[in-house]
């Protein structure tokens, strides 16, 4: 097969595991350590001493799904700005810090929350720490440091979205998707409301979520609980509280009732595409059991080469030269179930809909098998054992699980829960996948005039 | 916390198999994890795809796991699938790769389908049609995508008439070409023993290995029949090639000779890039352009080591009215470097980088089994693990002033830019 898709796939959405599932090499999954301090900051600690190397992140609870209408951006905006200095280090020093540590450091930016890391040498954990948490409350800015990095974003949406129509029908395709909710908004917001965006709306929302109550660090790596929590209390443990959590505001998405149809054409696409996103619930707004039902029914539709719609679509019908699906279970509120598909030369979109709409169709229809769901539950649960291999995977999945309101607890009882889907529980989760739910989008080539 | 990490020498924990037959791996065995993985490659990837057959090794690298043997592509992929095998090939300008990982407990079944993919590749008509659809929709949408358009300008203005100006994954309409007597043919040419280099690292021994080695790789011909690929300069320096696209962002690529991997200079020279444009955000270029300025996201340097022509390679993307602004930027920075080199400070910085940031190559099993399996190609022994940092510390502040000078000279660079550029000075419009 050819390894690379030329679409927008999400991240894995591996999972660590307790244990490998069946089989006799039952292996103990990652230990882990949760614990608060006394500001109300959570703690996260991963050991994994394979080499003498942590990755070191926090996270605040705040993603551009939490973008005060008419500034969208900001939080997206407001993590550039963090590189920018406190009163205790000037712009820089930070970076340049970890630089000389030979270390790597980054952040992002996502709906639901935001994240900066480090990874170092064990042995620099204390001063990352330090910096980290200075950060968290210290930070100033100047106009002249905010307008060139209001230019840095301007052409980070020009490079990623204006020169590409693929994603600006991704755009459109959330806006029309979220009528409502602000999932509709692009993480790194209108290019019209960048634009605007200033100091002032920089520090107030920095002010509202960059608090010990609103945040988790986790650790990962060639450490042990108690030292971390040594250095934790020494470090973050000094900033004090704010007295609760900030709240996030945000509307619920109204029940569809009608479907939607997005098309793009552009003289710059050379490949078209189809695409059908259906609002589900996300694990956080799912009933027990249907959020991972969503993933195993992901998996069966459109997890690979074996999956229910590279069979129809590409091999048996050669329709598509690529399909498949995937489900965004891991948002605060009602989410995504993607399905995808490239035609293959000379099939127009919408006999490939048609087909596509068949597949849903037979399968809303026959149902799966124990086996198809046996067969998508071993290969979850595996993906669960690989990402134990890479201590920062690790640390994005507790992170973004905690982020989400989810416990250590949710994450290792994954795999389980996978194993304990059943067919029914999938036969009901196909529901979901229901038109009035859904926005279908047709990235076209512009024929010139 | 404070007390620095045990130094330990990683080249020791590298065991050097031998399998009756004779395979060489490279094992580091490690039981923390259930999991195995190797790395491994052939010489000579893309730059053998016959003339007017531009991707070639790329359809042979996505047709090996479309069935062998009694398994026809579905049946191989259902094999992979219900043991969670994760098992790929890939064709780059110099080499054909390939990656396996497996759960510990499968490694007999993933090494039984590696042995089948590698030595029994069926080659059917279906899956090859089909392959080959997948590669032309990428290459299509490539055709319109600014980054891999100006790759492709910078490339085929860099090297005219060598291999090294089409692309691994192929040229639209060349991959039509390929048939499948073609395949065999390079199946046969790179799969060989004499260029194998083979990493293995996770959960498994070494005599399992060396039985596993052989009935993958053992039975491969002895030597492979490579097409010489001559060595080419980089040419065009000091030209600007526009090409012209209606997006708000111009995209720009620039670059000129590099230093080559073993070449004596080249731990200078990684050291010189990454003062000038290197993967932090403290190289110069990084200040200049996207701090100071404001001028892109994204604008980086790197020392591509290339076998037949190293070079010294960047790319940023900002609007079309600062274009220029950033081109003068980029440029005069290089300029600088070469005319007063890097700073003491710059230097030792740079360093304590490049040593410290080592680490951090050997964290997953699949990055160590990557890089063991990137040196034993390069022509290093184990011992370069424990040698490497020692190379990059003895680095002086006049063999990067010289080094600096040596690859970035007087500075002039081939560039290739797609978009509406303004504020150029002289160019040329593709």
């Amino acid at each position: 097969m050819v390894a690379s898709v030329p679409l927008p796939l999400p991240e894995t959405k591996d999972r660590p595991s307790s244990e490998t599932g069946e089989g006799k090499s039952r292996h103990a999954g990652p230990r882990v350590n949760h614990f608060k301090l006394d500001n109300g900051m959570d703690v996260v600690v991963i050991p994994d001493h394979r080499a003498p190397v942590v990755t070191h992140m926090v996270w605040y609870r705040n993603g551009s799904a939490d973008d005060p209408r008419g500034k969208s951006g900001i939080a997206h905006f407001l993590e550039h700005l963090m590189f920018k200095g406190t009163h205790n280090h000037k712009q820089g020093e930070f970076s340049h810090l970890v630089a000389e540590l030979g270390g790597q450091e980054n952040a992002f930016t996502s709906y639901d929350y935001t994240a900066y890391f480090q990874r170092v040498a064990r042995e620099h954990l204390g001063v990352v720490m330090e910096f980290e948490a200075d950060r968290m409350t210290g930070l100033t800015l100047t106009d002249d440091i905010v307008a060139p990095e209001r230019d840095v974003v301007l052409e980070e949406r020009r490079m990623r979205s204006d020169t590409d129509p693929a994603s600006q029908l991704d755009e459109a395709m959330s806006a029309a998707l979220f009528t409502h909710h602000s999932y509709g908004v692009p993480i790194i917001g209108w290019g019209h409301e960048i634009e605007t965006l200033d100091r002032q709306d920089a520090l107030a929302y920095y002010r509202r979520f960059y608090t010990p109550e609103n945040a988790i660090l986790v650790v990962a790596g060639d450490v042990e609980a108690p030292e971390v929590e040594l250095l934790a209390r020494a470090t973050y443990g000094k900033i004090p509280a704010r007295g609760e959590a900030p709240v996030r505001n945000r509307p619920r998405e109204p029940e569809p009732r009608a479907e939607r149809m997005v098309k793009l054409a552009d003289e710059k696409v050379e490949q078209p595409q189809l695409e059908r996103i259906y609002l589900v619930p996300s694990a956080r707004t799912a009933q027990k059991g249907e959020s991972e039902a969503l993933d195993v029914l992901a998996h069966h539709l459109g997890g690979g080469q074996t999956s229910l719609l590279y069979r129809k679509l590409v091999l048996e019908k050669k329709l598509a030269v690529m399909a498949g699906a995937y489900y965004f279970g891991d948002a605060l509120d009602a989410s995504r179930f993607v399905i995808y598909a490239l035609p293959a030369e000379g099939v127009g979109l919408e006999e490939l809909e048609r087909a596509l709409d068949a597949a849903i169709a037979e399968l809303k229809r026959d149902g799966v098998s124990a086996e198809d769901v046996a067969r998508a539950s071993t290969r979850l649960v595996a993906e669960a054992v690989y990402a134990q291999d890479n201590q920062a995977s690790l640390a994005r999945w507790f992170g973004a699980a905690l982020a989400n309101g989810e416990t250590v607890e949710d994450v290792l009882s994954w795999s389980a829960r996978i194993e304990a889907v059943t067919p029914q529980d999938v036969a009901k989760a196909i529901q979901w996948l229901e038109r009035r739910r859904s926005v279908t989008g047709f990235l076209l080539k512009e024929e010139a005039a | 916390m404070n007390a620095p990490a045990k130094i330990v020498s990683r080249a020791e924990r590298v065991q050097h198999v031998v399998s009756p037959g004779g395979v060489v791996a490279w094992l580091v065995e490690d039981y923390a994890v259930p999991l195995v993985a190797m790395d491994y490659s052939f010489h000579g990837g893309a730059t053998q795809d016959p003339q007017g057959k531009a991707g070639a090794a790329s359809l042979l690298a996505g047709m090996l796991d479309e069935g062998a043997g009694d398994l026809d592509a579905e049946a191989f992929h259902r094999a992979l699938d219900d043991h969670a095998i994760r098992l790929s090939f890939n064709a780059e300008r110099d080499d054909f790769g390939g990656r396996l990982q497996t759960l510990s407990r499968h490694t007999g079944k993933a090494f039984e389908l590696l042995a089948l993919a590698v030595n029994a590749p069926r080659f059917d008509a279906a899956p090859l049609e089909r392959v080959r659809g997948q590669i032309n929709a990428m290459l299509k949408r490539e055709s319109k995508e600014p980054d891999a358009m100006a790759a492709q300008a910078w490339r085929r203005a860099a090297w005219p008439g060598h291999p090294y100006a089409r692309a691994s994954r192929g040229e639209l309409g060349e991959v039509d070409a390929v048939t499948r007597e073609d395949l065999v043919a390079l199946h046969k040419r790179l799969l060989a023993r004499d260029t194998l280099k083979i990493a293995v690292v996770g959960a498994i021994d070494a005599a399992t290995l060396a039985g596993h080695l052989d009935a993958v790789f053992a039975g491969l011909p002895q030597t492979s029949a490579l097409t010489p690929v001559p060595a080419i300069e980089v040419s065009g320096l000091g030209q600007r090639i526009v090409v012209d696209f209606d997006v708000p962002q111009a995209n720009i690529r620039f670059g000129r000779p590099g230093i080559a991997r073993r070449d004596p200079d080249y731990i200078t020279a990684m050291v010189v890039n990454h003062i000038l444009g290197g993967g932090s955000f403290t190289s110069r270029l990084f200040q200049e352009v996207r701090e100071k300025r404001g001028l892109t996201y994204s604008v980086y340097s790197t020392l591509t080591t290339a076998d037949s022509s190293p070079s010294l390679i960047g790319a940023t993307s900002t609007k079309n009215e600062r274009a220029g602004e950033a081109l003068a930027v980029i440029e005069a920075e290089c300029v600088r470097l070469a005319l007063e080199g890097p700073t003491e400070d710059e230097l030792d910085k740079a360093k304590k980088f490049i040593i410290g940031s080592y680490a951090l190559r050997f964290d997953t099993s699949t990055k160590i089994a990557g890089h063991l399996q990137q040196l034993q190609r390069e022509g290093f022994d184990a011992g370069y693990l424990d040698r490497r940092n020692a190379e990059v510390a003895a680095v002086t502040l006049e063999d990067a002033r010289r080094v600096a000078k040596r690859l970035i000279d007087d500075g002039r660079m081939l560039v290739a830019i797609v978009g509406r550029p303004e504020g150029l000075a002289e160019t040329v419009v593709a």
